[in-house]
C-alpha cells in the first residue's frame, strides 16, 4: 500500500515536471516564431513536410467519410421523409465535428509522429547539441518553424477535409440516391451559420493544430536519445495527441454549441 | 600539482571543478589548463566523463562547483547572448559528426556561415570549398550525409567546425571506430589544422597510440581525479602502475580484469543455494 | 536545405487548395453569402404565442426567404411575444397591412415566419410593426382539441 502511494506520488511528480518542461519549451518555441518570419524559406520547407505530405491522406479520408455520411444519413432521414436535409446533416457533422477532429487525428498520425521521430533522431545523433555548439539555438532554428507550419497547416487541412467530405456526400446523395441537388445545397446554406458553425470549426482545428504540434515536437525534443526512446516517444505522440484532441473537442463543443 | 603548463598562456582553464550526475561524482575538484595553439589531450577509461568535460567547457552543462574560463571569460557567468558569441569561436567535433541529415555536405559546411554571417552566396561558396579542400572532400560536396562513411562524415564535420575560423576545436573521441586509413587521415588532419590555423585543440580520447602521437600535453583522468599529466614522453615513463597499464593496455593490473566477486571455487560449488 | 522549386510549387498549391476549401465552406456551405454586405431593415410583430420560433429562423414571403428573425422578447404588459425580424432591404415594398403567421415546414420541420402581403399602398418602414398576426399552431394543443372533439362525437353517436 505504502509502495503504491509512493509510486503514485512519484509518477505524479514526474508528470508535473514534464508538464513544466513542456510549457517552458512551448514558450520558447512561440518566442522563436519571430525569428522564422524574416526567413520564409524555413517555413516553406516545413509546410511541405507537414502540410503537403498530409494532403493526400486528408483528402481521400475526407471524401470517404463524406460518402459514408451521405449513405448512412440518407437511410435514417428517408425514414422520416426528410431526405432534403441530407446536406445539412452531412455538412453540420463535418464542419462542426468530423472535419476538425478526424483531420487532427490523421494529422497526429501522419505529421505528428514524423515530427517526433525527426526531432528525436536529431537529438539522438547529436544534431541538436551540434547546433547549440555552433551557437545556433535549435529551438528557434528547428522547432519554431515546424510549430508554425503545424499551426498554419491544420486549419487548411481541416477545411479541405470538410469541403471534400461535403462534395463526397453530395456525390452519393444526389448522384446515387436521388436527393434533389438544389435542396442539398439550399437546406445546407439555410441551416449552417457562418459564425456558429464554420468559424467555430476553424477555431477547433487551430486549437488542435496547436496542441498536436506542441505534443509532437516536445515528445521528440524530450525523447531519450536512443532508438528505443525515439520509438516510444513516437507512440506517445499519437496516443497523447488523440487523447488531447478528443478531450479538448468535448470542452470546445460544450463552450461553443452549449447555449443553443 | 606541478604545472609544467604555463597558466598565463592557457586559453581554457578549469579550476577546482566538481560535477556530479545524480549521486555519482564525475569530477571531484579537478584543475586543468589548455595552452594556446597546442594540442592537449584528455585521456582516461570509458565512462570517466571526458565528453562531459567538453560539454562543460562549451557551456552546455553547468558545473556543481569551480569555474571554467575560456579566453579570459568565465563560461558559466556569461549571459546567453555572450555565451552564443563565445561559442561561435569554439568549434566542436562530435563523435558521430552530428551532420544535419537533411542537408548536403555543402549546405552542412555552409550552415554556420549562413546562420551567423550575411555573406553573399558566392562568398559562402568560396569559403565552403576552401574548407572542404582542407579536409580533402571538395569533390564530395553534393553527397548527403547518409552517403558518407564514418571517417568522411567526421572530416565534413571538421570542415564545418572550422567554417567560422574558431580559436579552438574540441574533438570528442575522433579516432573511435575508424579503419586504419581514415584514422591516419584524421590524425594527420588534426595535426596539420592545428599548425596551419594556429588553433588550440582539445582532444578527448582513449586511443593511446594515436593521441600520444599528436598531443603536446596529456591529462590522464580516472574516477573524477587527474591521475597524471605531462608530455607524452613523460607519461610513457611514468612510474605509476595504473598509468603503465592504461598506456600499454594490459588486461590485468591495478585495474582488475575481474569485476569484484567472491571466491571462484566457492561460487561454482554453491549451486542450489540462494545467493 | 533541399529547396527545389517543385517543393515550393506544391506548398503553394497546398495553401491555395486550403484557402479555396475555406472559401467553399464560408460561401457555399454556410449562410454567409445570404446576409453579408446586404442592408436590411427591422420590423416587429406581436404574436399570442411564438411557439418554437428561434433567433435566425427564416422569414419568407410566398415561399422565398427574405430575411430572418433577429430577436424574440416577451412583453410583460401585453403578455405577448415580440418577434423582431430583419428583412433584406431589396424587399422594401411590403405593404403595412401585411399579415405575419408562424408556420411549420413539414410536419416536424422547423418553424418560420410567413409574411402575406396585403393591399395597402403604404409600405412598412424600418422599425415598422405588423399589426395582423397569426400565432404558431401548437401541435399538442391541436391534437388535444382533435382528440377531445372526436371523443365528443363518439359519445354523441352512442347516445343516439
Amino acid at each position: 500500500m505504502i509502495e503504491f502511494l509512493q509510486y503514485l506520488g512519484k509518477s505524479t511528480r514526474i508528470s508535473f515536471t514534464k508538464l513544466g518542461r513542456g510549457t517552458y519549451f512551448l514558450l520558447q518555441a512561440i518566442s522563436g516564431i519571430s525569428g522564422v518570419l524574416p526567413r520564409p524559406r524555413l517555413l516553406i520547407n516545413q509546410m511541405y513536410s507537414v502540410g503537403v505530405l498530409s494532403f493526400l491522406i486528408i483528402v481521400i479520408s475526407g471524401l470517404f467519410v463524406g460518402m459514408v455520411l451521405g449513405l448512412q444519413g440518407y437511410y435514417i432521414l428517408s425514414d422520416f421523409g426528410a431526405e432534403e436535409t441530407l446536406g445539412v446533416m452531412v455538412a453540420a457533422s463535418l464542419v462542426r465535428e468530423l472535419g476538425p477532429v478526424v483531420s487532427a487525428l490523421l494529422f497526429a498520425g501522419r505529421a505528428g509522429s514524423a515530427l517526433t521521430a525527426e526531432i528525436g533522431l536529431m537529438k539522438a545523433t547529436e544534431q541538436l547539441a551540434g547546433m547549440e555548439m555552433m551557437a545556433v539555438d535549435p529551438i528557434r532554428r528547428v522547432i519554431s518553424p515546424r510549430f508554425l507550419a503545424g499551426l498554419l497547416s491544420m486549419p487548411l487541412l481541416a477545411a479541405l477535409f470538410s469541403a471534400v467530405g461535403i462534395l463526397g456526400g453530395q456525390l452519393v446523395g444526389t448522384g446515387l440516391l436521388g436527393v434533389d441537388e438544389g435542396a442539398y445545397w439550399s437546406q445546407m446554406q439555410a441551416k449552417l451559420d457562418f459564425q456558429d458553425d464554420i468559424v467555430n470549426g476553424i477555431i477547433k482545428s487551430i486549437v488542435f493544430g496547436f496542441v498536436t504540434s506542441w505534443i509532437a515536437l516536445f515528445e521528440g525534443y524530450d525523447a531519450m536519445p536512443t532508438s528505443e526512446g525515439v520509438s516510444r516517444a513516437t507512440t506517445r505522440t499519437v496516443v497523447n495527441s488523440a487523447f488531447s484532441i478528443l478531450g479538448l473537442d468535448f470542452i470546445l463543443t460544450a463552450l461553443m454549441f452549449g447555449d443553443n | 600539482m606541478d604545472h609544467s603548463v604555463n597558466p598565463q598562456n592557457s586559453l581554457v582553464s578549469v579550476r577546482n571543478l566538481s560535477f556530479s550526475r545524480g549521486n555519482k561524482k564525475i569530477f571531484d575538484n579537478i584543475s586543468l589548463d589548455f595552452e594556446r595553439s597546442k594540442i592537449t589531450a584528455i585521456m582516461g577509461p570509458s565512462g570517466t566523463g571526458k565528453t562531459t568535460l567538453l560539454k562543460l567547457i562549451g557551456g552546455q552543462l553547468i558545473p556543481g562547483q569551480g569555474s571554467i574560463t575560456v579566453d579570459g571569460r568565465n563560461v558559466h557567468a556569461l549571459r546567453r547572448a555572450e555565451l552564443y558569441n563565445l561559442r561561435k569561436r569554439m568549434g566542436m567535433l562530435f563523435q558521430s559528426g552530428a551532420l544535419l541529415t537533411d542537408m548536403s555536405v555543402f549546405d552542412n559546411v555552409a550552415f554556420p556561415l549562413r546562420e551567423h554571417t550575411s555573406l553573399t552566396e558566392s562568398m559562402i561558396r568560396t569559403l565552403v570549398l576552401m574548407k572542404l579542400q582542407a579536409v580533402g572532400l571538395r569533390g564530395a560536396r553534393n553527397l548527403m550525409p547518409n552517403e558518407l562513411s564514418g571517417g568522411m562524415a567526421r572530416r565534413v564535420a571538421l570542415a564545418r567546425a572550422i567554417a567560422l575560423d574558431p580559436m579552438m576545436i574540441m574533438y570528442d573521441e575522433p579516432f573511435t571506430g575508424q579503419d586504419p586509413i581514415s584514422l591516419g587521415a584524421l590524425v594527420h588532419l588534426i595535426k596539420s589544422l592545428n599548425n596551419t590555423l594556429g588553433l588550440t585543440s582539445i582532444i578527448v580520447s582513449h586511443d593511446v597510440h594515436e593521441t600520444s602521437a599528436i598531443a603536446d600535453y596529456i591529462y590522464l583522468i580516472s574516477e573524477g581525479q587527474c591521475i597524471c599529466h605531462g608530455t607524452p614522453g613523460q607519461i610513457q615513463h611514468s612510474s605509476s602502475e595504473w598509468v603503465q597499464q592504461f598506456m600499454t593496455g594490459a588486461a590485468d593490473g591495478p585495474v582488475h580484469f575481474h569485476y569484484p566477486a567472491k571466491d571462484y571455487v566457492d561460487d561454482l560449488l554453491s549451486f542450489g543455494k540462494r545467493y | 536545405m533541399q529547396h527545389t522549386s517543385t517543393q515550393d510549387t506544391l506548398v503553394g498549391l497546398f495553401v491555395a487548395f486550403g484557402i479555396v476549401g475555406l472559401f467553399f465552406l464560408a460561401l457555399q456551405v454556410s449562410n454567409l453569402s445570404s446576409f453579408v454586405e446586404q442592408d436590411s431593415y427591422t420590423i416587429t410583430a406581436n404574436f399570442e404565442n411564438s411557439g418554437g420560433l428561434k433567433v435566425k429562423s427564416p422569414v419568407s414571403a410566398a415561399g422565398v426567404k427574405i430575411g430572418q428573425v433577429s430577436a424574440i422578447k416577451f412583453d410583460p404588459e401585453t403578455y405577448q411575444s415580440v418577434v423582431q425580424m430583419s428583412i433584406d432591404s431589396r424587399y422594401n415594398t411590403l405593404p403595412d397591412d401585411t399579415t405575419a403567421s408562424i408556420f411549420t415546414a413539414g410536419l416536424l420541420g422547423e418553424q418560420y415566419v410567413n409574411l402575406e402581403p396585403g393591399g395597402s399602398d403604404e409600405y412598412l418602414k424600418n422599425n415598422g410593426k405588423i399589426e395582423i398576426t397569426q400565432s404558431a399552431i401548437i401541435l399538442e394543443k391541436a391534437l388535444g382539441q382533435f382528440l377531445f372533439k372526436s371523443a365528443e362525437e363518439k359519445a354523441e353517436g352512442k347516445s343516439e
